[in-house]
C-alpha cells in the first residue's frame, strides 16, 4: 500500500483501526517529499520537526479513542496563512524572515482537529498571480508536466496534494487562486462563500475578495476539511454568523431534481477546443446523473469581470500593502537618507515586479481624477455582475463552467505579459466579485494535461456544489489518475 | 489611456514605492496597455446602479467593548527590524 496516495477518509479509517500510525504516515510523506520535491518545489518551508511532534501527539489522541477525521493527517498550509513560530513569507522577500506571533483561525481550528503540518506552500508573491512564477524564491512545477506551471497563486499547496506530498492543503482564493491551480493539477479545490471561513491571520491581499479554502484529493475530503474550518469567528467582522452544516451529508451520488445552468459567456474567445469539449461532455454526464441542464444561459456582464476585478483587487491591494513600511516587521532598507527614502527603498527592494504593478494600478484607480472613472465604475459593474448571479440562481441550483480557458501553460510563456496572465483567470474572477462559492473538480485531460470543471453556487450553497461534484466524481475516474514522478 | 513617465513617477510617489528608470519605463508601457484594455468598462451603462463594496454585506457588526488578552510586547516586537527599550524604533519624522 502506498500511504502517500491515501485520501483523508481512507487514512482516517486506517488510523482508527490502528493499521497504521500517524508517525508512520508522516514519515512516509517526509520520504516522499525528499524524493519528489526537488522536481515540483511545492514547499517554501518544511516543518518536519513540528510534523513529527504533531504525529506523535495524534497517535496518543487516537490511542485514547478520541480525535476527528483529520487527526494525524499530514497537511500543507499556504504561506500567506499565519502559523505561530513557523515563518510565513507570502513567497516575498518582504516577509522572508517573518515569523508570526499567532496562528490564523483556520490553523487554530485544524490544530484542534489534530493536523500534522508538513510545511508552507509556495505561492505567487502576496497571492498575486496565476502560475506561481511570481514567487520571489522559485517557481513550482506542474506534476503532470514539469515544464508547465501548476497554476496559482496557491501553486505550492496544490502541487503538494497532486504530487502526494500531503493528503490535503489550504489555499486562498482572491480571483481563482484555489480553483485554477486545482484545475491545472487535477485535484479538488473549493472557494467558499465570502465570509464562510475566517480570514483572521490570512495576510490581506484584497480584503473584499479573499477567502481561504481546501485543496483535496477528492470531494469527500473537501467536505471533511470544510467541516473543520468553516464557521463564524468574532476576530473577523466579515465572517458570517450562520452556523455551518455537516458538509459530508451533501455527498449524495444522485442529481435528480437539481437544475444546472451552463453560461455561454464562460466559453470565451480563444478557449482551447479540447477544454470546451471536455466541459461539454462533463455537463452531459451531469445530465445522465439526473440533473436538468440548460445549456443556453447568458450572463452578459461576465465580459466586464476581468476589467472590474483588475481595478478592484489592485485598489484594495495598494491600500493593504501600504503597511510594509519597514518599521513593524518585514524587510527594511537600512541605508537611506531619511524616513521617506527608507520607505521607498524598502518597497522597491522588498516587492517583486507583479506586486509593484498591482500597487501602481491600484494607486492609479484610487487617485484623484480617476477614482470615479475606474474604481467607482468597477464597483458599479460589480453590482451588475452580482445581480446577474442572483437572477440566475432564481432559476438554477448551480452553474457549470470551465475553470480556465486553457490547460496548464509553459513556465515562462506568460510571465512577461501581464494581460495574458490575467486572462487565465477569466472564468474564476467573476465568482469572487459576486462573493459566491465555487468548486473545481477534475473533468478530464487534453493531451495528458488536466482540465477542471467549475461549479458555482448561490451564497452559502456549498452543499449543492459538493453534491454535484461528488456525483460527478463517483461516475468518473479522473480523480484516480496520478501523475508519474 | 497612455501614461507619461511623469505620471508613473507621481503614482510611485503616492504609493511611496521606489522605482529605477527601467522600472518606470516598463510600468509606463504595461500600465498603459492594461488601462487601455479596461476602457471596456466605460461601455457599461451604470446609471442608477449603486456600487458594491462587499458582495455579501453584513451591516453593523457590533460587539461588547471588553478588553481581551493581547500579545506580550516582546512577541509583538520580535519581528521589528529596529527596536529599542520595548518600542519600535523609527527614523526622524520631523527634520
Amino acid at each position: 500500500m502506498d500511504l502517500c496516495r491515501l485520501t483523508i477518509h481512507e487514512a482516517a479509517q486506517l488510523l482508527r483501526r490502528r493499521e497504521i500510525s500517524s508517525l508512520e504516515l508522516t514519515q512516509a510523506f517526509l520520504d516522499r517529499i525528499r524524493k519528489v520535491d526537488d522536481k515540483v518545489r511545492a514547499f517554501v518551508t518544511l516543518s518536519d520537526a513540528l510534523a513529527l511532534q504533531q504525529a506523535k501527539e495524534a497517535d496518543r489522541t487516537i490511542r485514547l479513542g478520541d480525535g476527528t477525521p483529520l487527526t494525524g493527517i499530514p497537511a500543507v498550509i499556504k504561506d500567506n496563512i499565519c502559523t505561530k513560530g513557523i515563518r510565513t513569507t507570502c513567497s516575498s522577500k518582504m516577509l522572508e524572515n517573518f515569523t508570526p506571533p499567532y496562528d490564523a483561525t483556520v490553523v487554530v481550528k485544524l490544530n484542534a482537529c489534530g493536523m500534522v503540518m508538513m510545511g508552507k506552500g509556495n505561492m505567487d508573491e502576496f497571492a498575486m498571480g496565476s502560475s506561481t512564477e511570481h514567487s520571489a524564491f522559485f517557481p513550482s512545477h506542474n506534476p503532470w508536466d514539469l515544464s508547465r506551471v501548476p497554476g496559482g497563486s496557491s501553486g505550492g499547496s496544490t502541487v503538494s496534494v497532486a504530487a502526494d506530498e500531503a493528503v490535503y492543503a489550504l489555499g486562498s482564493d482572491t480571483g481563482g487562486s484555489i480553483r485554477q491551480p486545482a484545475g491545472f493539477c487535477s485535484v479538488v479545490g473549493l472557494k467558499p462563500t465570502y465570509g464562510r471561513v475566517s480570514r483572521y491571520g490570512l495576510v490581506a491581499f484584497a480584503s473584499s475578495l479573499d477567502q481561504i479554502g481546501p485543496l483535496t484529493k477528492d470531494v469527500t475530503d473537501c467536505a471533511l476539511v470544510m467541516n473543520a474550518i468553516s464557521g463564524h469567528d468574532p476576530r473577523d467582522s466579515t465572517s458570517l454568523p450562520d452556523p455551518p452544516p455537516d458538509y459530508t451529508r451533501s455527498l449524495i451520488p444522485d442529481l435528480r431534481g437539481l437544475r444546472l445552468g451552463v453560461p455561454q459567456e464562460y466559453f470565451v474567445e480563444g478557449m482551447q477546443k479540447g477544454v470546451a469539449e471536455a466541459i461539454r461532455s462533463a455537463t452531459v454526464k451531469l445530465a445522465e446523473l439526473g440533473a436538468e441542464i440548460d445549456w443556453g444561459v447568458s450572463l452578459p456582464s461576465t465580459r466586464y469581470g476581468l476589467a472590474a476585478y483588475y481595478i478592484i483587487a489592485p485598489s484594495e491591494a495598494s491600500a493593504n500593502l501600504a503597511r510594509y513600511d519597514g518599521v513593524k516587521y518585514g524587510f527594511s532598507a537600512q541605508v537611506a537618507e531619511n524616513m521617506w527614502d527608507a520607505m521607498e527603498k524598502t518597497k522597491q527592494h522588498g516587492f517583486g515586479p507583479e506586486v509593484k504593478r498591482r500597487i501602481m494600478l491600484g494607486t492609479y484607480a484610487l487617485s484623484a481624477g480617476y477614482y470615479d472613472a475606474y474604481y467607482l465604475k468597477a464597483q458599479k459593474v460589480r453590482t451588475l455582475i452580482r445581480r446577474e448571479f442572483d437572477q440566475a440562481f432564481e432559476k438554477f441550483d448551480a452553474l457549470v463552467t470551465p475553470i480556465s480557458p486553457t490547460v496548464p501553460f509553459k513556465i515562462g510563456e506568460k510571465v512577461d505579459d501581464p494581460l495574458q496572465m490575467y486572462l487565465s483567470d477569466v472564468c474564476t474572477l467573476p465568482i469572487n466579485i459576486a462573493g459566491v462559492p465555487a468548486l473545481s473538480v477534475p473533468a478530464g485531460f487534453v493531451d495528458g494535461l488536466p482540465v477542471g470543471m467549475q461549479i458555482i453556487g448561490k451564497p452559502l450553497g456549498e452543499e449543492t456544489l459538493l453534491r454535484v461534484a461528488f456525483a460527478y466524481e463517483q461516475a468518473t475516474d479522473w480523480h484516480k489518475r496520478k501523475p508519474e514522478l | 489611456m497612455k501614461l507619461s513617465r511623469e505620471e508613473v513617477k507621481r503614482l510611485a510617489l503616492l504609493a511611496r514605492l521606489g522605482l529605477d528608470e527601467d522600472e518606470v519605463e516598463r510600468l509606463r508601457e504595461q500600465l498603459s496597455n492594461i488601462l487601455e484594455n479596461f476602457e471596456i468598462l466605460q461601455q457599461v451603462d451604470t446609471t442608477d446602479v449603486p456600487p458594491t463594496a462587499h458582495s455579501i454585506a453584513l451591516e453593523n457588526v457590533l460587539r461588547e467593548d471588553e478588553a481581551g488578552p493581547s500579545l506580550p510586547a516582546d512577541q509583538v516586537l520580535a519581528n521589528a527590524p529596529n527596536r529599542e527599550e520595548g518600542f519600535f524604533k523609527v527614523r526622524a519624522v520631523l527634520e
